[in-house]
């Protein structure tokens, strides 16, 4: 178990390496140096940096060096929590993100979290009642949930909700508490605010996660231990939750590592449509804007993010599965 | 185009105190797309008290979901349109109460109650036969408890005990073990002491040793005819194995294509067999003390398509003792030729 | 004569309706080659076959885009700006007439919006073959006429908007065509990119195994944990603004082609890894077949099928992808038309509450995906002709 757990940390620490270096490529990428640019930024406003102000810049960054010095000299000041200052903004990135990093968690854990309660029983009951009413239904919604992109639902239903209730489904705050300190009343409205969004996330990947279920369940509902429970006189319903449910679970809850990029990807786009105060937006200004440190610092918090939630997700699993916590002991 | 009226079967010998099990006439089909596939089509057969009924016939001959239709345990879109299944309940101390296994419902209350407790199952895959997610104590003990009134340490206790009657070194161990650190002859002997935890007085063996080396499986026979005289309970034992069959059968019935064209004691079986399936199915295993250089004969053609069985009797297109007119038209039945000793055939007609 | 050797061989055997039916049927499967045995098992799939109706439709209407559009697809003018689709009337005095009411439009003087009536006396037939815009035919053969147009004199651009016009006044329906030329050829170029990756590095990974099989797969886990969206945006913002639309174009199948790859070579290596084991592979090796001949002449074609499948269910992906982008303003850029492109001027909901039919473009979006999704699925199951 411990070797399972320490292979999965190791992979985790190689993924967010590999997510730092492809941040800071986003962030050389564009023509010019981060310095220039901030000079000629700082001009535009009017006001002048001095040759040793823009020294000091070009030392800390590692300008002018080679390209493996400057990553490094960029990782060591993240590590200091420097990630460096916006252009667009003129503050540092970390300001200007603010809460929007974990508002994004919120409403992606909220989606995972619909995900599995939806797909989860759903999933159980297409493979038990395989070619009922019940199952066509869910084949077809889950169709649906695959074939719209998570975008255009969400267009969709803003220009419904817009046209029919008049109301604005979008955002995560009603007005009175944009800018409102946190409080049980903040907490309230965000609750109150999180289906929509969730379900607009959650629907492709739960539309997917019924077919793994099922797809699962059926094939463990054919296996001879199956047999066995129900030889034995157990009633039905404790045959298939305590036995093949248990098992097909396995599988099942080795998606959630995919599910979970699925859904923060996803949640860029989609708060874009629904204007959500998550990363999503600031991510596509910054982006047109070549603001990029901003852009860089997004996309390397929100893989971090990421390998976070599946490395929990694989150590829930090894506590789900005993094959997995029985290797190599 | 199975006229099955006609066919029908003559009634065996009165259902007597000693008859445990009695199945007549039982029909079990998969309705499917393609078509429907009979796959028990009129079986009829008994189980004596505390004897061993051995069932014999090729892959695909009903065998198993004859078991399945016992226990009522056929998977969709399997189900039984017809026939009895009598089995004799045990009440104290009268002879017991004799209930209809075909009319009562799959999942209901009595039937739930008569298996596992009263019908056990032990099968063959003892790679898959048990969850590989839960321990094989948990499995026990979920089995005693479902059927007998006790807490779980007791029923732990006796699932240890149990495992120790089948001869599993260390049970106190094992019984947190999950299947697949078991080796297969353990497995089936876990499975065993599973399916007799709560002292069934059937035990159905489907095809229990196909699975296990030549070595186990003498183990595992050598354990099921113990623990049947210490337990008293009768065995239906399924195999395509005749080896099998003449070391553990008191009583054997034939199938063919989901049929039962024979049933006899065990003697009459190898020393007087009378259906031509019989006598093929025993000329094509090799003897002991057979002359050297004897030809083993296999059995002509093939089992045809569960789809299409052809008419009349359902072993006239491979029959050496085939009657043009009378096998491809007319179904023969199970008709008494001796002491015990039931046929189908036209030839004792 | 009737003896049991009559019964032996099914082929001599008295004829007794279907049991010899039966026989010729198995004969028949026996002897099928492996694509034979495919197609039969795909024709059972109802929706498949017709999503493969729906998928060769699209692939036509990439073919023939300019004969299926009626306007030229960059023919702009504030004079049309967000007309609303127009109703087609099909009976003129009792006769099959096709024919739509010209449309006049002023601006509202309370809101200033431009509001279009129609005039019933003005009736423009609707012509099957009709002469309209100059534009080569696949490429090639210089052609005029357009599936449907208007009587000569008259230009289509100015007097049919079956779809509706965008805020420059374009017509909906004829960039609704050459969107589905771009996004279904980006998707087809974007899968052949991915396929090519995938084949090579999950046929490295299954065939060899050891040190190169992890390696590969690492590289696959993690690029499946990292959140692709952002990742691409950023690549995808990062292109120069002075590229031709060509060079985007290119570009974006590159990004998102490596979005694609991990998936088919997972497939591929599935299939690497339990072929190498099958007794016919060990035949061929044993033999003395070269590894190149193993692969390619007894390994690959076994699995072909297996790859069709994954590839056609990696093609939504793409499209989304593509869409996706173009819709964030981060993939093609206009001029260039794509569907995503069409649904940019979607991405405001006032917009959207006022002029809907700018919506429209997400239809082929959906069914494309369904389509290939159907198809893929039905191919899948086809892939394996001696499964359940």
């Amino acid at each position: 178990m411990l070797g399972y757990i320490g292979r999965r940390v190791l992979l985790a620490i190689f993924t967010v390496w590999a997510i730092s270096a492809l941040a800071f490529a986003i962030i050389q990428l564009p023509p010019g140096d981060y310095v220039t640019s901030y000079i000629a930024q700082m001009a535009a406003m009017g006001s002048v940096v001095t040759d040793e102000e823009a020294q000091n810049l070009r030392i800390q960054y590692g300008l002018g060096q080679p390209i493996y010095v400057q990553y490094g000299k960029w990782v060591k000041l993240i590590a200091q929590g420097n990630f460096g200052m916006s252009m667009e903004w003129r503050r540092p990135v970390t300001e200007v993100i603010g809460e929007r990093l974990s508002l994004t968690v919120v409403v992606s854990v909220a989606a995972l979290f619909l995900t599995w309660v939806l797909a989860l029983p759903i999933g159980i009951y297409s493979a038990v009642r395989q070619y009922s009413a019940g199952d066509y239904a869910a084949t077809f919604v889950g169709f649906i949930g695959l074939a719209v992109p998570n975008f255009l639902l969400a267009l969709v239903l803003l220009y419904l909700g817009f046209s029919l209730f008049n109301a604005n489904i979008g955002g995560l705050f009603s007005t009175e508490f944009q800018d409102a300190p946190w409080s049980a009343a903040r907490g309230w409205d965000l609750l109150k605010h999180l289906p929509v969004p969730a379900l607009i996330l959650g629907l492709a990947g739960t539309a997917q996660q019924i077919r793994i279920m099922r797809a699962n369940l059926l094939d463990e509902l054919r296996k001879p231990y199956v047999v066995t429970a129900r030889s034995k006189g157990l009633s039905e319903m404790r045959v298939i939750l305590k036995y093949p449910v248990r098992v097909a679970l396995n599988p099942f809850a080795s998606t959630i590592g995919y599910t979970l990029p699925y859904i923060v990807s996803g949640s860029i786009i989609v708060s874009i449509v629904l204007g959500l105060p998550t990363v999503g937006p600031l991510l596509l200004k910054a982006l047109i804007a070549q603001d990029m440190f901003l852009a860089g610092t997004i996309v390397l918090l929100l893989g971090v993010m990421t390998v976070i939630g599946t490395l929990i997700s694989d150590i829930v699993l090894v506590w789900i599965d005993p094959r997995i916590r029985l290797e190599d002991t | 185009m199975d006229d099955n009226s006609e066919g029908g079967f003559a009634p065996l010998p009165t259902v007597d105190r000693q008859t445990l099990l009695s199945v007549r006439n039982l029909k079990t089909y998969f309705a499917q797309d393609e078509g429907t596939v009979k796959a028990v089509d009129g079986v009829s057969f008994d189980v004596s008290r505390r004897r061993t009924l051995g069932i014999v016939g090729e892959s695909g001959c009903g065998k198993s979901v004859t078991a399945r239709s016992i226990l009522r345990i056929v998977d969709r879109p399997g189900r039984i349109i017809d026939g009895e299944i009598q089995f004799r309940r045990p009440t104290n101390g009268a002879g017991g109460r004799v209930v209809d296994l075909a009319k009562l419902e799959p999942n209901g209350r009595e039937m739930r109650a008569i298996r596992g407790a009263e019908i056990a199952l032990i099968f063959q895959e003892p790679m898959s036969s048990f969850s590989p997610v839960h321990s094989v104590g948990n499995q026990i003990i979920e089995a005693i408890r479902l059927h007998q009134p006790v807490g779980r340490q007791d029923a732990r206790a006796k699932a240890i005990e149990m495992l120790r009657r089948v001869g599993v070194s260390s049970p106190e161990a094992r019984v947190d073990q999950l299947a697949h650190q078991l080796s297969g002859g353990l497995r089936q002997r876990a499975m065993i002491a599973m399916a007799l935890s709560c002292k069934p007085t059937l035990l159905i063996a489907d095809e229990p040793t196909t699975a296990l080396d030549v070595t186990t499986q003498t183990q595992i026979l050598a354990l099921m005819r113990q623990l049947q005289q210490e337990d008293g309970m009768a065995i239906m034992l399924i195999t395509h194995d005749l080896g099998v069959i003449a070391e553990m059968a008191t009583d054997v019935a034939v199938m063919y294509l989901g049929r039962v064209v024979e049933q006899a004691p065990v003697d009459a079986i190898f020393h007087d067999p009378k259906h031509p399936y019989t006598r093929a199915l025993l000329r094509s295993i090799p003897r002991i003390r057979a002359r050297t250089r004897e030809r083993l004969t296999p059995i002509a053609g093939a089992v045809p398509h569960p789809y299409d069985r052809p008419r009349g009797c359902p072993f006239h297109p491979r029959c050496p003792e085939f009657m043009a007119g009378r096998c491809d038209q007319q179904e023969p039945s199970l008709r008494p030729v001796a002491e015990q000793h039931t046929v189908s055939c036209f030839l004792y007609e | 004569m009737a003896g049991p050797d009559v019964a032996v061989d099914p082929a001599r055997a008295p004829v007794r309706g279907p049991s010899f039916v039966a026989a010729a049927e198995e004969q028949r499967v026996f002897v099928a080659s492996q694509w034979q045995l495919m197609w039969w098992r795909f024709r059972k799939h109802k929706v498949a076959v017709a999503s493969g109706g729906v998928v060769i439709g699209f692939y036509l209407a990439v073919l023939g885009a300019d004969f299926l559009a009626y306007a030229d697809p960059n023919a702009s003018e504030a004079q049309r700006s967000l007309m609303p689709p127009q109703p087609v009337h099909w009976f003129d005095g009792g006769k099959f007439r096709p024919h739509v009411y010209a449309l006049k439009g002023a601006r509202d003087p309370q809101t200033f919006k431009r509001v279009y009536r129609a005039d019933p006396s003005q009736k423009i037939p609707l012509r099957l073959l009709a002469e309209g815009f100059e534009y080569r035919f696949l490429g090639v053969i210089p052609m005029t006429r357009h599936v449907i147009g208007v009587a000569a004199g008259l230009d289509a651009s100015k007097t049919i908007f079956l779809l509706g016009t965008d805020v420059q006044g374009r017509d909906l329906w004829s960039r609704l065509m050459y969107g589905t030329r771009i996004s279904l050829t980006i998707g087809l170029f974007g899968v052949t990119a991915s396929l090519v990756l995938g084949v090579v590095l999950g046929g490295l990974s299954g065939f060899y195994g050891g040190i190169t099989d992890t390696l590969i797969q690492r590289v696959i886990e993690i690029l499946r944990s990292i959140p692709t969206i952002p990742l691409w945006m950023g690549l995808a913002a990062a292109l120069p603004r002075d590229w031709s639309i060509l060079q985007v174009y290119f570009a974006i199948t590159i990004i998102i082609s490596l979005l694609g790859w991990t998936e088919l070579a997972r497939v591929v290596r599935g299939r690497f890894l339990a072929m190498r084991e099958e007794d016919f592979v060990v035949s061929a090796r044993l033999v003395g077949c070269s590894q190149m001949r193993t692969i390619f002449v007894h390994m690959v074609p076994s699995f072909m099928s297996h790859i069709i499948a994954a590839t056609t269910l990696a093609l939504p992906a793409m499209i989304i992808s593509e869409t996706s982008l173009s819709f964030l303003g981060l993939g093609l850029r206009p001029p260039a038309i794509s569907w995503g492109v069409l649904l940019q001027q979607a991405q405001n909901v006032q917009t959207v509450a006022i002029s809907p039919w700018l919506m429209l473009p997400a239809v082929p979006v959906i069914i494309a995906v369904m389509a290939f999704n159907f198809l893929g699925d039905g191919l899948r199951d086809a892939a394996d002709p001696y499964g359940r």
